[in-house]
């Protein structure tokens, strides 16, 4: 049985499934039904200064993007933060603390970027005896037009300010949490390394409007004729998460730095993938928000099953793992060639692979042979581009074979190199031929 | 079922069930999808490259258009999909054996066995547009010809249709009191409710330029050359009118029925407890007919109904979609028997003699072996022929009319469609796809004729 418990810059938790900062973590009657699922561990909801809370709207304060049959697969808000009174937050977490010690608890916090509200701050939530601290640096929507939230993130002087600020007024450990919403991830994760963070969390949520509402002509969620861009989240976002994980994991000036990952992640393949690109535990929200606080059984079995499956022993041994393995495009193996192979045994003859190949790439799928639908790969034509294998509604139904080193690729006519070649030293690259000279 | 009475139910009686029993048996079969599951289903729908649906589809509607039309919120949008090739869409996607077309084409078959539902998919979005009375056609200029349509069933009415888009005035000939020919008499009554033949010819005739004259019969009110001197084209689509005779002793005795005779009968009587039916009924054939009259029969509260076919399971016309609905009705679908002779007592019927048969040498022949079948009613699905009077020289092959490719007859500006042609499919769906495409025809003729003659250079 694998051993899945978890040790994120000191704090334990029986499995690496937390709850992110939100709706679900917004106050104890969430968090113990959380923990009695089986959460790992929560980030509690956004805490902001001493005195009256934020208000949230009232009217909607989500939107949301379907698949087929409805399944959700983005959702976006513009709730705000807690907007419980400070006290009420502080108290409900000492109590909950004291009741589930084996559980994380993490306190979220957004105060204004000066160093007073800092200091008044840290002192009260230390006092709940709470595991650690992230600073919400990443709430794209209301908070940030106060100057609070991603308006920070947006900022590497400001986080390493406030990271620093932290580190000196608390003993807590920090998790600087970062907004997708700026051009290069590993300026604020290189910002929150210099202010001594012990950790980043990512990707909080992306500026989006998620539909607009026809009849009335204004984007979704409306309220009252008038809509605001929120946060988007959920299945959707997944893929820019793990590429700004992996960024910030291979980045020479973060390396080693813990990450917690944050973003779409709906089943345990979907954390494990985090983890292997270099995440040392993952947080979750929509998830949550959509099916209830019962998925985490789904994702811990189905990681520690996996784990067992593939000989893991623990999650360091997968932690990390994918991160060498991503490279610059310019690395990559040009002699490196597959194609894709069709299993006639297997294809229920849709024919969506011809039709995506001959309208929109490289006319490499036959739809007719000999008077009769059938779908096979011309191997003269194929460049080996997946698309075909991505809108096959079949899993496993076209595959990409690699032609091995010295046979002969139909397309170009030449046998396959088995020396690894790459971008940086072909000749048909300026700035290869610049060097050579 | 609850039985009423006490008194014998022996021989041919009506009242066999309470009205709640009849009006449970004859609701629609398939009940309408609401939106949420048209939208389920439309979801699983691959939109498939040159869709084996549509080629499996003889009026060829786009169907993946159309469900991904449904699933994107545009019914309506949908609708003008099918309607574009099949102006009767809405009664196919009652009647359509989609099991044997469309669905058994779709590609989910390969992958799970169980293909999108087109066919409800269809009649959601046909029956939105329809309920809205949303027309999606204007007629063209008036082009000033004339064409007549014999017979307003399917093929009638399709061709009928698409001439009066194309600016043609239309007269069509029913020989009946009603238009829609086996869409109105011929169809079992809980794959179309609610009069909804008669709400399909309203709504097709709604176009404008048709004008429907009943009780006018080709052979005894008019004949074909009567029209091809009046009118500038004509399109043939009345259908089989005769019935095959069943040859054996006992034919004549009371209790022998035409199933076609049967089924008429019970579409057009709206109270179905007056409706005499046998206790123990047997069903001679092995088409949709036969199917429709036995499951009808004992939806009337019949105790036995047995189809007796001459063939194997494999042969019957009826799709397995079609024999299971039988039996699942409690009807025993019986193989390799044919009828010997009509057993009658005080001159009615009381049982049938039935010979087993075999495949003797490629032939189907009588094994010698009998058995009797006790019986009050005997419904004959043997097979309906053309009746081929007041047609004058026109061609025909195997008793049917000779058409080419684009339906036209041997007769110059004659048309045909429909059952009454040798490639008759005994398919609403093959009728429509014919009436509509020998209007096209039609139109094109008609307008090559329009056109000023060419000036001599």
């Amino acid at each position: 049985m694998a051993d899945i418990r978890n040790n994120f810059v000191g704090i334990k938790s029986p499995n690496p499934f937390w709850l992110a900062s939100a709706p679900p973590t917004d106050k104890a009657y969430n968090v113990e039904r959380a923990f009695k699922a089986g959460w790992g561990g929560v980030v509690w909801k956004t805490l902001g200064e001493e005195g009256p809370p934020v208000v949230n709207v009232n009217g909607p304060r989500y939107g949301a993007i379907w698949g087929a049959d409805r399944r959700l697969l983005g959702l976006n808000n513009i709730e705000l933060i807690t907007d419980r009174d400070l006290y009420t937050n502080l108290r409900e977490m000492k109590e909950v603390k004291r009741n589930w010690p084996d559980r994380a608890i993490i306190a979220s916090i957004m105060v204004p970027c000066e160093e007073q509200a800092w200091k008044a701050i840290l002192p009260l939530v230390e006092e709940t005896e709470c595991d650690g601290i992230e600073l919400n640096f990443g709430c794209p929507h209301g908070m940030s037009e106060r100057g609070m939230g991603a308006a920070v993130g947006q900022v590497p002087e400001y986080i390493e300010m406030v990271v620093r600020w932290c580190k000196q007024y608390s003993r807590m450990p920090v998790i600087t949490k970062l907004t997708p919403n700026i051009t290069d991830i590993r300026r604020p994760a290189r910002a929150a390394k210099q202010g001594g963070t012990d950790a980043v969390s990512l990707i909080n949520t992306i500026n989006s409007i998620v539909s607009v509402d026809l009849d009335n002509f204004a984007p979704n969620p409306t309220v009252g004729g008038k809509g605001s861009h929120g946060g988007y989240c959920g299945p959707a976002v997944k893929p820019i998460a793990l590429n700004m994980v992996a960024e910030i994991a291979r980045d020479p000036e973060t390396y080693g730095l813990p990450i917690s990952g944050i973003g779409g992640i709906t089943t345990w393949r979907d954390a494990a993938e985090f983890l292997t690109l270099g995440a040392g535990n993952v947080q979750v929200c929509t998830a949550a928000m959509t099916y209830g606080f019962k998925i985490v059984q789904e994702m811990i079995t189905g990681l520690s099953d996996w784990m067992d499956a593939k000989g893991h022993r623990n999650l360091d041994d997968i932690t990390g793992r994918a991160v060498n393995n991503v490279t610059d495009w310019q690395y990559l193996n040009l002699n490196y060639i597959a194609k894709a192979h069709i299993d006639q045994d297997a294809c229920i003859k849709c024919g969506r692979c011809h039709i995506a190949c001959e309208d929109t790439s490289h006319q490499a799928i036959t739809s007719m042979v000999n008077g009769v639908r059938h779908f096979e790969v011309m191997e003269e034509e194929c460049v080996g581009c997946n698309l075909c294998v991505n809108v096959c509604p079949v899993e496993n139904c076209i595959t990409m074979d690699q032609i091995p080193a010295g046979a002969l690729d139909k397309r170009t006519g030449k046998i396959v190199d088995p020396n690894y070649a790459n971008w940086t030293t072909h000749p048909n690259n300026p700035m290869a031929r610049q060097a050579a000279e | 079922m609850e039985r009423l009475g006490s008194g014998s139910q022996a021989g041919i009686a009506a009242a066999r069930l309470s009205q709640a029993q009849y009006d449970a048996n004859f609701s629609d079969l398939h009940p309408r999808l609401d939106k949420h599951e048209a939208l389920v289903a439309s979801d699983r729908c691959y939109f498939c490259y040159d869709a084996p649906c549509m080629t499996a589809c003889p009026t060829s509607i786009d169907i993946p258009l159309f469900i991904r039309q449904i699933s994107t919120g545009n019914p309506l949008g949908s609708a003008k999909t099918i309607f574009d090739q099949n102006i009767l869409g809405g009664m196919c996607a009652r009647v359509c054996p989609t099991e044997t077309l469309c669905e058994q084409a779709c590609v989910r078959n390969t992958a799970e066995d169980k293909p999108v539902e087109i066919g409800k998919l269809q009649r959601y979005a046909t029956d939105i547009a329809m309920e809205q009375g949303r027309q999606f056609y204007n007629r063209a200029a008036s082009t000033g010809k004339t064409v007549a349509v014999v017979g307003a069933g399917p093929a009638g009415l399709a061709a009928a249709h698409r001439l009066a888009v194309n600016g043609h005035s239309v007269t069509v000939l029913e020989a009946r009191k009603k238009s829609g020919g086996l869409n109105e008499f011929g169809i079992a009554t809980y794959k179309s409710v609610d009069n909804f033949a008669q709400r399909e010819v309203d709504y097709v005739t709604a176009i404008g330029g048709i004008e429907i004259e009943h009780g006018k019969a080709l052979g005894r009110d008019f004949s074909l050359s009567d029209l091809t001197g009046k009118y500038d084209a004509v399109f043939l689509g009345m259908g089989l009118a005769g019935v095959n005779g069943l040859d054996v002793e006992g034919n004549n005795l009371d209790g022998v029925e035409d199933a076609v005779d049967f089924i008429a009968s019970l579409r057009q009587t709206k109270d179905k407890s007056v409706l005499p039916i046998g206790r123990r009924v047997v069903v001679l054939g092995g088409g949709m007919t036969a199917i429709d009259a036995a499951i009808q029969a004992k939806l009337l509260g019949a105790e036995e109904v047995t189809i007796c076919y001459r063939r194997g399971k494999e042969n019957m016309n009826a799709s397995t979609y079609e024999q299971d609905l039988a039996t699942a009705n409690g009807v025993i679908i019986r193989h390799w028997l044919a009828p010997k002779s009509i057993i009658g007592k005080d001159g009615k019927v009381a049982g049938i003699e039935v010979e087993y048969t075999a495949m003797a040498d490629g032939r189907l022949v009588g094994t010698g072996e009998t058995g009797i079948i006790a019986a009050d009613q005997i419904f004959k699905a043997i097979g309906q022929n053309f009746s081929a009077s007041g047609l004058g020289a026109l061609q025909f092959e195997r008793g049917k009319i000779t058409v080419d490719l684009e339906g036209r007859t041997s007769i110059e500006g004659v048309w045909a469609g429909g059952d009454c042609i040798g490639t008759g499919e005994d398919l609403t769906v093959s009728a429509v796809a014919q009436g509509r495409d020998a209007a096209e025809s039609i139109n094109r003729a008609l307008a090559a004729g329009l056109q000023p003659a060419t000036a001599v250079a």
